[in-house]
């Protein structure tokens, strides 16, 4: 091909310049040696120039599995023949996206030999991300993958890859053990991950604290955090020194005043706390964190029902459980069947792309909870219902054909038979 | 589809999450689940304390997330010469070295610079990298790009990502359609479509049509017949334009790249700390979707930056911030518009309302 003077992506390129590194002049390096991700750049300065895109969607699968290829083609490919198929193969990644590099590198060299070599950390799901391969080698490509001990990503109806923090390996704030019960989860429900078979996605995410690093509370369904039952640990010697280095007004104006509860006080230079009545916000602990720590007796909260805009606009998720241990096997175990519960009722239950807050919100989460076997328990709720429309099982006879209708509150109707004769 | 393939020996399958326990630092295998506190070295450096007295210094850099393998093989060359060979991701795409000993902090930040020209930062009360999706690169939905909007708002926002200079943490992203994948954000920047879907009536037989008319979330969707053919129609007094039918059909085209613009929301926050986790509202819309650099986003993202910086109190999410000094101030600091368009329409419009002579005048 002839050296051109022109660039063929003049708009692309002014994303080459400024401080931040810049993914144009990465690929366009790696566009010298491998031409289909040439002509996908190509497509993309196409895009950039016409605000329109270029990819469609269709349905890749790898034998055995019904999901975790993200199958794109080109619509514009008689312009970019090369780059006519670019799917991209959701892998899933090590808890907590740790990672040796002999691991980063057999990826890359998986990458280089079945795919335009463009890898992603990560996806917003949180699967490591292998962009650019056609149809054959979607294939090879996902075979070499799991013949080295890696597995596909979920995609469409199923249980979708899970994330979490980065937990115990680092953070002192870590209640449990996050990148433990995410391995075990999806090694427990792999199946479910790879055969898409609820109604519609179903997302963990874990998070070891209420900090949530995960982001858990409102991007998956089933929000998993770290919490404590006892009291925060109070180290009053790092509070005195706290206090000395930074004022008593600091602690006041940023610690005792910004408590949701105002159930921490300082009082004669120490911290007092009423720990019944503390929510787990951890504001005080970021703060004070070599003063304050969680408490010993820990263990999770799980949410339920979170979820982007899709449809009916964002949800977010609410208590499910709001302590349960999270230590033992036996533990674990637990969870696995509370979340089998709720799969049974909802895949029973739910409509076709329906998730399973929007499945509560329409059969509401009292008739949810009796579905799986949930006790309902008052931090469920901001508050109880201000409305009175209430159906009391206890108190309304069913009215089946042929029973009296007695309902105390309707006024007997017979003259509908009567009018009906004027 | 299946046509004669000689069918090989497959690979193993389910073979579930790759064993974490061979990705630990082994600092970070030793003393799992026993550290004792962290402390703030200076931007993008965090000194993790263990139990034992171990030390394990986090150097943060960001990352433009798409990466071509010869990066990250530099990447990996960089954490053998100098971590062990161990590293980690973050949630918001930046990439986390390790190190033992303060001494070798510097050479590995210079490796990091100079070999990646990757920054160093995004920890504390900083701006952090921005999260978003696939954009024209490769999603099968956008009406902008993803990366790209990204990089260029990265280079305005670079001086807050090397900094701790705001208030308190401040998380962007940025969404390509109405899905909003990019998810809840301090700042988030998102597509705005303004028409019902047009529909390519002789395309539409390649969709489950029950699968389209039922993922509306109006019920705007109803089906008709075509020159002889099943299609669909759009009622569009109840369209919202959120493009779920697209998802479903490409023949239900949402996207307009003449009238598609991007608006931008503010104070989303998932941790649950003090108020606990919020949802972003608008704050401004309209703006162009302007490649390559999207100068108008960047504009509008500084205003809101500037103000919060000058008003929040240290620990406040801009959220937490607007919500203290009420949105009639927000809209005055900021110099955007309010108008009729921030008003709620949607389902649970009136627990939006101030349904209290609360008032600052």
């Amino acid at each position: 091909m002839a050296k051109e003077k022109e660039s063929k992506t003049p708009m692309l390129d002014e994303l080459e310049t400024g401080p931040w590194p810049s993914f144009v002049k990465d690929l366009k390096q790696l566009a010298k040696r491998k031409p289909e991700l040439e002509q996908a750049l190509g497509q993309l300065e196409d895009s950039y120039q016409t605000n329109t895109n270029h990819w469609l969607g269709t349905v890749l699968n790898l034998d055995g599995y019904g999901g975790g290829v993200i199958a794109r083609y080109s619509d514009v490919q008689d312009k970019f023949p090369l780059a006519a198929q670019f799917h991209t193969i959701r892998i899933i990644e090590p808890s907590g996206w740790l990672y040796n590099t002999a691991a980063l590198r057999q990826l890359c060299d998986i990458s280089e030999k079945h795919s335009a070599g463009i890898l992603q950390f990560h996806g917003m799901t949180g699967d490591i991300l292998m962009l650019g391969s056609n149809n054959e080698k979607t294939y090879t490509a996902g075979e070499e993958l799991m013949e080295n001990g890696w597995d596909i990503g979920g995609s469409g109806p199923a249980l979708r890859t899970l994330a979490c923090c980065v937990g115990p390996a680092y953070c002192e704030m870590s209640c449990f053990d996050t990148l433990g019960l995410t391995k075990f989860i999806t090694d427990t429900y792999i199946s479910e991950l790879h055969r898409p078979e609820l109604p519609y996605k179903y997302k963990f995410k874990i998070s070891g604290c209420a900090n949530d690093c995960a982001n858990s509370i409102q991007r998956s369904d089933m929000p998993i955090m770290g919490t404590w039952r006892d009291k925060i640990q109070v180290n009053q010697k790092e509070v005195a020194k706290f206090i000395k280095e930074n004022g008593e007004n600091y602690v006041v104006d940023n610690v005792i005043t910004r408590c949701p509860t105002k159930c921490i006080k300082l009082e004669k230079k120490k911290i007092k706390i009423d720990d019944s009545n503390c929510v787990k916000c951890m504001h005080c602990i970021n703060v004070m964190h070599k003063a304050l720590a969680p408490g010993k007796d820990k263990g999770v909260t799980i949410l339920l029902g979170g979820k982007r805009t899709l449809k009916i606009g964002d949800t977010m998720s609410s208590v499910l459980v709001p302590f349960m241990k999270m230590e033992t096997r036996e533990d674990w175990d637990k969870l696995i069947q509370l979340v089998r519960r709720i799969w049974d009722f909802w895949g029973e239950h739910g409509l076709d792309h329906e998730r399973v807050g929007e499945f509560i919100d329409r059969v509401g989460l009292g008739t949810f909870l009796d579905g799986i076997g949930v006790e309902p328990d008052p931090q469920m709720v901001k508050h109880p219902r201000s409305n009175p429309y209430i159906k009391f099982e206890e108190y309304t006879q069913p009215r089946i054909a042929g029973e009296p209708k007695e309902s105390p509150n309707v006024v007997d109707k017979e003259v509908e038979g009567k009018e009906a004769a004027v | 589809m299946t046509t004669t393939i000689v069918k090989k020996k497959l690979a193993p399958r389910d073979n579930g999450a790759p064993d974490f326990k061979k990705m630990l630092h082994p600092l970070m295998a030793k003393n799992y689940g026993k550290w004792k506190y962290h402390e703030k070295v200076k931007p993008g450096i965090i000194k993790r304390v263990a139990e034992s007295g171990d030390e394990l210094y986090v150097i943060r850099a960001g990352s433009p997330r798409t990466m071509s393998v010869d990066t990250i093989r530099k990447i990996c060359d960089i954490a053998d010469k100098h971590c062990q060979g161990h590293l980690k991701f973050t949630s918001r795409c930046n990439i986390e070295f390790f190190v033992t000993k303060e001494k070798d902090i510097k050479p590995l930040i210079k490796d990091i610079t100079t070999i990646l020209g990757f920054p160093i930062g995004g920890t504390g009360h900083s701006v952090s990298n921005i999260l978003h999706t696939q954009g024209w690169l490769h999603c099968n939905l956008p009406g902008t790009d993803a990366a790209g909007a990204v990089k260029a708002l990265m280079d305005e926002l670079y001086k807050e990502f090397i900094n701790e200079r705001m208030p308190q943490r401040v998380k962007i992203s940025t969404s390509c359609c109405s899905i909003n994948c990019g998810g809840q954000a301090d700042i988030a920047i998102n597509l705005q479509h303004h028409h019902p879907p047009k529909i390519n009536h002789s395309n539409m037989q390649i969709c489950e049509l029950p699968k389209v008319t039922a993922i509306c979330p109006v019920a705007a969707i109803r089906p008709i017949n075509v020159e002889g053919k099943s299609s669909l129609e759009v009622v569009e007094e109840k369209c919202m334009y959120c493009g779920a039918c697209h998802g479903q059909c490409p023949s239900m085209e949402i996207r307009d790249p003449k009238t598609d613009t991007l608006s931008i929301w503010v104070g989303g926050k998932s941790a649950n700390t003090r108020g606990g986790p919020s949802f972003m509202k608008l704050a401004t819309f309209g703006l162009p979707n302007n490649p390559p650099r999207w100068p108008e986003v960047s504009e509008a993202v500084g205003k809101i930056l500037n103000a919060y910086k000058k008003g929040a109190k240290e620990y406040e999410r801009i959220g937490e911030w607007i919500e203290r000094i009420g949105w009639k101030k927000f809209f005055e600091v900021t110099g955007f518009e309010f108008t009729k368009y921030h008003i709620d329409t949607f389902r649970f419009a009136r627990t939006t309302f101030n349904t209290s002579a609360q008032v600052r005048l």
